[in-house]
C-alpha cells in the first residue's frame, strides 16, 4: 500500500482528520500505527479497507492505493476488523456470519463452506456452523470478525483497536489467533492500539501518527518505543514497563465497619435463571472493593443485587443502620429517590444512562429528584464539572462526548448526589492510559473521603490500585466468607 | 421474535414451505377476504383454517398464546361496526351518531369473524419462520434487490442488542433517582436513547458489512440455497382454493358484500 | 461510486448536487430505524391500541388521534435517510416487523405498511428530495394518515360505515398523522442530530459544525 500527500476531511468538519500522509508499506511488513485519540488512525484504516464513505461523508486530497489501485475498487483485498465486538457479527449462525464476506466476492458455494471451516479453524473456533452468534463471548465474537476477515483471502489484514472491548482472556485469544494466522498466510498486518505490549512482539514496524494529523516517527518497534516514549505516553498510549503512577491500594482493616452485606445470595437478571447461589460478601466502610473473575461469573449482577438494582432470588442484601438511615436494611425496596444518597451505580455502558440534552442538565438530574434548593444544585453541579474537568463541556449533549468524557460524566451524575456507597460496573473499559490514570485518581481521593467503593474489573492494574479488598468469583472465597 | 423462536411449536408440512411461498400463501389466502365484509365467507375459510392448522399441530393452547391479540381485537372491531356500521333496516338502540340497526348488526358479526379470519393464517404461518432463511427466500426466490434484503436482516438481528439495552437503561434510571415518577417521560428518555444507540450500532455495522466486501456492484453468490418444491405448491394450491371455496360460498348464499359496495 | 477519488471541491462550496443512490450505511441504518420503530409499534400496539379501541369503539371517529405513532417510521425515514424510497422502506420495514412478531392485523399490517409509507414518501418526493423542515414532516405525517384512512376503507370494511363516522375519523388520522408523526418524527431527528447519532447523514452534518 502506498499514501502520496494523502489526507480526509469528514464532511461537517473545518479541520482534516489527516493531512499529508506519505507511508509506504511492502507486502508482509506488520505494522502498529499509534497516537493520540482523534490523530486520524482509524480513519486511515477504514480508507485502506475502502470503507470511508464517499463524497457524501468528506472529502480526501492526495493518493492512496493498494497494489496500484483505489481501496474501494478491490474491496476484499484488504479486510478489517473493528473495535466493537457487538457491532460486527452480521448474521444470526456462526457460519453464516463466516461466510457473508465470501458471497459478496462471489465465491462459489463449495468453496464458500470449505473456507469457512478453515477459517474457523484458524481462529480456533470450535463451534457448530449453525451456532447462534448471540451466545458468543466478547473474545469469540472478535475471532468470528477475525475468521470472516480470513475467509475472503485478505492479502491485507487491518485491525481497529481489536482488543479494546475485551477481558484479558479474550485479548490473549485474539492475540493468539492473528499471530497463527499471520504466520501461516504471511499476509501484510496494520492494528491500531493503546495497549503495545499486546502487539510489540508481533510487528516488525511502528508508526505514530501526531495530534495534527501527520506521521511523526516511523520504524523498528524497540527502537521507537524508546525514542517516543514521553509522546506515547503523552498521547495516552499504554507504554510497556511504564507503571501508571497512581497510589497502590492499601488493605482494608480486618475490623473495620460493614456498610453493605449481602447473606447467602442467589442472584441473576430474571427471576427464573439463577447465575450464583450461595454467595456471601460484606463491604468494609471507606475502602475500595473489586470484584474479579471469568466472563459469565455473574459479576455485573452481584454489583447490581448489591446496589439495590436487582432483587436478591433468594438470601438478603443488607444495609448498615448508618447508610439504611432510617429506611429498611435490604436496598432493593428503597425508593428511586432514596437510592441516590445512599448507593450510586455506574454502568458498563455509558450510554445506557444518559437522559438530557446538556452535560450540566444531565448533572442535574439527581438533585432534582431529591428536591434540592436552586442554589445548592449549581454548587454541586459546579463542584462535580470541576473535579471531573469537564467544566468546558457544561452545555456540551452528553452523546457526543469521547469514550472517556462520557464516563466521567457518569461518575460525576452519580457523586453529585454524594452517595455513601458507589458501585461501579468495568469502569476502565476501553480507557487510554490518560483517562485511566484521572479516573483511578479520583476514585481514590473518593474512598480517602470516606466512600465506600464496590468495583467490577477485569484489568490488573486497577486491582492493583483499588483493590483494599480483593474478591474472586472464580474461586470459592465468596462461600468461605459467609463463615468468617 | 428472537426471543421467542426457542419455545416455538414446529408446524408439521408447513416447516417444509419455503418463508416466501409461506407469506405468499397468506396474502393469497386473506387478500380476496379483504374485499368482502359478510360472515358466510369469512366462516368457511376461517372453518377450514382451524381444521388444516389442527392436522398441522396447533393446539389450543398455541393458539390462544400466539393468536391472542388477534382473539381480543376481534370483538373490539366488531363493536365498532356495531355502533357505526351503515344502518339498515330496523333500529333497536340509538344515541348521537351511534345507531344499532339490522344491518349493523350483520355487519358487527361479519368483521368479527373477518378479523380472525384475516388474522389468524399470519401469525400461525410465521410463527417458526427464521429470519435468515425468510431473507434468503427473498433475495433469491422473490428476486428482492440483494442489498436491501440483507440490510434489513443485519439490521434486524440488532434486536437481540436492543433488548439487552432496555433493560439495562430501565436499571440505570432506577439508579439515577427517576425510576419511580413519570412513566411516560423515562418511556420517552429511553426510547430515545434506544434510537441513538441504534442508529450508532447500524453505522458501525454499515462498515463492518462494507469491510467484507458487502454493497458493491459485483454479483455475490449465496452459501444457502433457497428453494421452492412441491409442498411449497402445494400449500399455494390450498391458500387459494380456501379463498375460492369461502368467497364462492358467499356468492352462492347471497351474503357476498363487497367493501365499496 | 467507483470514479477516482480525487474530486476536490473547496470546503464551502454551497449545496452540490445530491447523490440519490443508496449507500450500504443509509439501508442499514434505515433498517435499524425500521425495526426499533417496528418495536415501538409493538409497544403502542397495546397501549395505543387500548385508546384506539375504546375510543373507536364508543365514539364516531375519534380513535384517529391514536394513529399517528403508527405512521412515524415514514417520516423518521424520510428526514434521517433523504433518499427515493426511505419513507416507504423504513415504515414497511416496521409494519413487517410487528407482523412478524405477531399483533391484531396480520397481513394487513403489511399493506398498511406499504400505504402509509407511500403516502410519507410522496410527500418528500412532491419537494424533490430537497426539503426536510417541519412543514415537510408535517406534510407527510398528515399524508400518511390520509392514505391510511384510504386503506382502511377496504381492509377494515369502514366503506360500510356513516359518513359522519368516515369524515371524523378523517380528520383526527390527518391531525394525529401530522403532530405525533411529523412534529414529533422532526423533533426526534432535531435530537439524534445533536447527539452526533447522524454525523454520516446529511441530515446530521447540516446541525454538526464542532471542530
Amino acid at each position: 500500500m502506498e499514501a502520496r500527500g494523502w489526507g480526509w476531511r469528514h464532511a461537517g468538519r473545518r479541520r482534516s482528520a489527516l493531512d499529508g500522509i506519505d507511508l509506504v508499506i511492502s507486502p508482509g511488513e506488520r505494522v502498529l500505527l499509534l497516537g493520540p485519540s482523534g490523530s486520524g488512525k482509524s480513519t486511515l484504516l477504514h480508507a485502506l479497507a475502502g470503507v470511508h464513505g464517499g463524497a457524501e461523508e468528506g472529502e480526501e486530497t492526495g493518493s492512496l492505493l493498494i497494489d496500484g489501485e483505489w481501496p474501494g475498487s478491490v474491496r476484499g483485498r484488504a479486510s478489517l476488523v473493528l473495535q466493537d465486538p457487538d457491532s460486527q457479527v452480521i448474521l444470526a449462525r456462526v457460519g453464516d456470519d463466516v461466510a457473508f464476506g465470501c458471497e459478496n466476492l462471489g465465491v462459489p458455494r463449495d468453496e464458500i463452506w470449505r473456507r469457512v471451516r478453515r477459517a474457523l479453524d484458524e481462529v480456533g473456533l470450535d463451534l457448530p456452523l449453525d451456532h447462534p452468534t448471540s451466545m458468543l463471548s466478547g473474545g469469540q465474537k472478535q475471532r468470528l470478525a477475525l475468521a470472516g476477515a480470513l475467509a475472503m483471502g485478505p492479502g491485507l489484514l487491518l485491525l481497529d483497536e481489536p482488543t479494546a472491548n475485551l477481558d484479558p482472556a479474550g485479548v490473549d485469544e485474539v492475540r493468539q489467533s492473528v499471530a497463527r494466522t499471520l504466520d501461516r498466510t504471511g499476509a501484510t498486518f496494520v492494528v491500531v492500539e493503546h495497549r503495545v505490549d499486546v502487539w510489540i512482539d508481533l510487528v516488525t514496524r511502528v508508526v505514530v501518527l501526531g495530534r495534527d494529523g501527520r506521521v511523526i516517527a516511523d520504524g523498528e518497534p524497540q527502537h521507537v518505543i524508546s525514542t517516543q516514549r514521553d509522546a506515547l505516553l503523552a498521547a495516552g498510549v499504554w507504554v510497556p514497563g511504564v507503571r501508571a503512577t497512581v497510589p497502590t491500594a492499601r488493605p482494608a482493616p480486618a475490623a473495620s465497619v460493614v456498610d453493605l452485606e449481602g447473606i447467602d445470595l442467589a442472584i441473576g437478571r430474571r427471576s427464573d435463571v439463577v447465575v450464583r447461589s450461595g454467595l456471601s460478601l460484606a463491604l468494609p466502610r471507606a475502602a475500595s472493593t473489586v470484584l474479579t473473575g471469568p466472563n459469565g461469573a455473574g459479576k455485573s449482577t452481584l454489583a447490581l443485587t448489591m446496589g439495590g438494582l436487582l432483587p436478591p432470588l433468594s438470601g438478603r442484601v443488607r444495609a448498615s443502620e448508618g447508610l439504611a438511615d432510617g429506611l429498611k436494611a435490604d436496598p432493593i425496596r428503597w425508593r428511586s429517590r432514596e437510592l441516590l444518597t445512599r448507593i450510586g451505580t455506574v454502568f458498563q455502558e455509558p450510554e445506557h444512562q444518559f437522559v438530557a440534552s446538556t452535560v450540566q442538565r444531565e448533572l442535574e438530574v439527581a438533585p432534582r429528584a431529591l428536591g434540592l434548593d436552586a442554589a445548592t444544585t449549581a454548587r454541586r453541579t459546579h463542584e462535580v464539572l470541576e473535579r471531573l474537568g469537564l467544566d468546558r463541556l457544561a452545555e456540551a449533549n452528553p452523546f457526543t462526548l469521547s469514550g472517556g468524557e462520557q464516563r466521567r460524566l457518569t461518575v460525576g451524575c452519580a457523586l453529585v448526589a454524594q452517595p455513601r456507597v458507589v458501585v461501579l460496573d468495568e469502569p476502565t473499559f476501553g480507557q487510554d492510559r490518560l483517562t485511566w490514570i484521572e479516573l483511578v485518581t479520583l476514585l481514590r481521593a473518593l474512598v480517602d473521603d470516606g466512600t465506600t467503593l464496590l468495583s467490577v474489573s477485569h484489568d490488573a492494574a486497577y486491582l492493583d490500585a483499588l483493590g483494599d479488598r480483593h474478591l474472586d468469583l472464580g474461586s470459592d472465597a465468596l462461600r468461605m466468607e459467609a463463615a468468617a | 421474535m428472537i426471543m421467542t423462536m426457542a419455545k416455538t411449536p414446529r408446524l408439521h408440512l408447513v416447516d417444509r414451505v419455503n418463508p416466501v411461498s409461506r407469506l405468499a400463501a397468506a396474502m393469497l389466502l386473506t387478500t380476496p377476504l379483504l374485499l368482502t365484509v359478510d360472515w358466510v365467507s369469512a366462516a368457511v375459510a376461517l372453518g377450514i383454517q382451524l381444521v388444516l392448522f389442527a392436522i398441522a399441530g396447533v393446539t389450543p393452547k398455541v393458539l390462544v398464546s400466539r393468536g391472542w391479540p388477534i382473539l381480543i381485537a376481534a370483538p373490539i372491531a366488531g363493536l365498532s361496526m356495531l355502533l357505526y356500521g351503515q344502518p339498515e333496516g330496523t333500529e333497536y338502540w340509538s344515541f348521537w351518531l351511534a345507531r344499532i340497526t339490522d344491518g349493523s348488526i350483520e355487519l358487527a358479526v361479519a368483521v368479527t369473524v373477518r378479523v380472525l379470519a384475516i388474522g389468524l393464517p399470519a401469525v400461525l404461518l410465521f410463527m417458526n419462520v427464521d429470519p435468515t432463511e425468510l431473507a434468503d427466500g427473498l433475495a433469491q426466490v422473490a428476486k428482492l434487490p440483494s442489498r436491501f434484503v440483507l440490510g434489513a436482516l443485519a439490521g434486524a438481528r440488532l434486536v437481540g442488542l436492543f433488548m439487552e439495552d432496555w433493560r439495562a437503561m430501565a436499571l440505570s434510571r432506577r439508579a439515577r433517582g427517576i425510576g419511580d415518577h413519570g412513566v411516560i417521560r423515562r418511556f420517552a428518555t429511553m426510547a430515545f436513547a434506544l434510537l441513538v444507540l441504534a442508529i450508532r450500532r447500524g453505522s458501525k455495522l454499515a462498515t463492518a458489512m462494507e469491510a467484507r466486501g458487502f454493497g458493491s456492484d459485483h454479483p455475490r453468490t449465496w452459501a444457502r440455497e433457497s428453494r421452492v418444491g412441491w409442498p411449497d405448491a402445494a400449500l399455494l394450491c390450498i391458500a387459494a382454493g380456501i379463498a375460492v371455496l369461502a368467497i364462492g360460498c358467499a356468492v352462492w348464499a347471497g351474503t357476498y358484500h363487497a367493501v365499496w359496495a | 461510486m467507483h470514479t477516482a477519488a480525487s474530486e476536490i471541491s473547496s470546503p464551502s462550496a454551497p449545496r452540490k448536487p445530491r447523490d440519490l443512490r443508496w449507500r450500504v450505511v443509509d439501508i442499514v441504518v434505515a433498517s435499524v430505524i425500521g425495526v426499533a420503530t417496528g418495536l415501538l409499534f409493538l409497544f403502542w400496539n397495546n397501549v395505543g391500541y387500548a385508546w384506539f379501541s375504546a375510543a373507536d369503539a364508543l365514539t364516531p371517529g375519534l380513535g384517529g388521534i391514536a394513529v399517528g405513532i403508527w405512521l412515524i417510521g415514514g417520516v423518521l425515514g424520510g428526514l434521517i435517510i433523504r433518499k427515493p424510497g426511505a419513507a416507504l422502506f423504513v415504515e414497511l420495514l416496521a409494519a413487517i416487523v410487528s407482523a412478524l412478531v405477531g399483533n391484531q392485523w396480520g397481513i394487513e399490517t403489511i399493506y398498511s405498511g406499504v400505504m402509509q409509507g407511500l403516502g410519507a414518501e410522496l410527500v418528500f418526493a412532491i419537494f424533490a428530495y430537497r426539503r426536510f423542515g417541519l412543514l415537510t414532516a408535517m406534510l407527510a405525517g398528515a399524508a400518511a394518515g390520509a392514505a391510511a384512512w384510504t386503506l382502511e376503507l377496504f381492509t377494515s370494511g369502514n366503506l360500510a360505515k356513516s359518513a359522519e363516522f368516515l369524515g371524523l375519523y378523517f380528520t383526527t388520522v390527518v391531525i394525529s398523522g401530522a403532530v405525533l408523526a411529523g412534529l414529533l418524527g422532526w423533533l426526534i431527528v432535531r435530537g439524534l442530530a445533536a447527539t452526533g447519532a447522524l454525523n454520516r447523514f446529511a441530515a446530521g452534518q447540516d446541525v454538526a459544525q464542532r471542530v
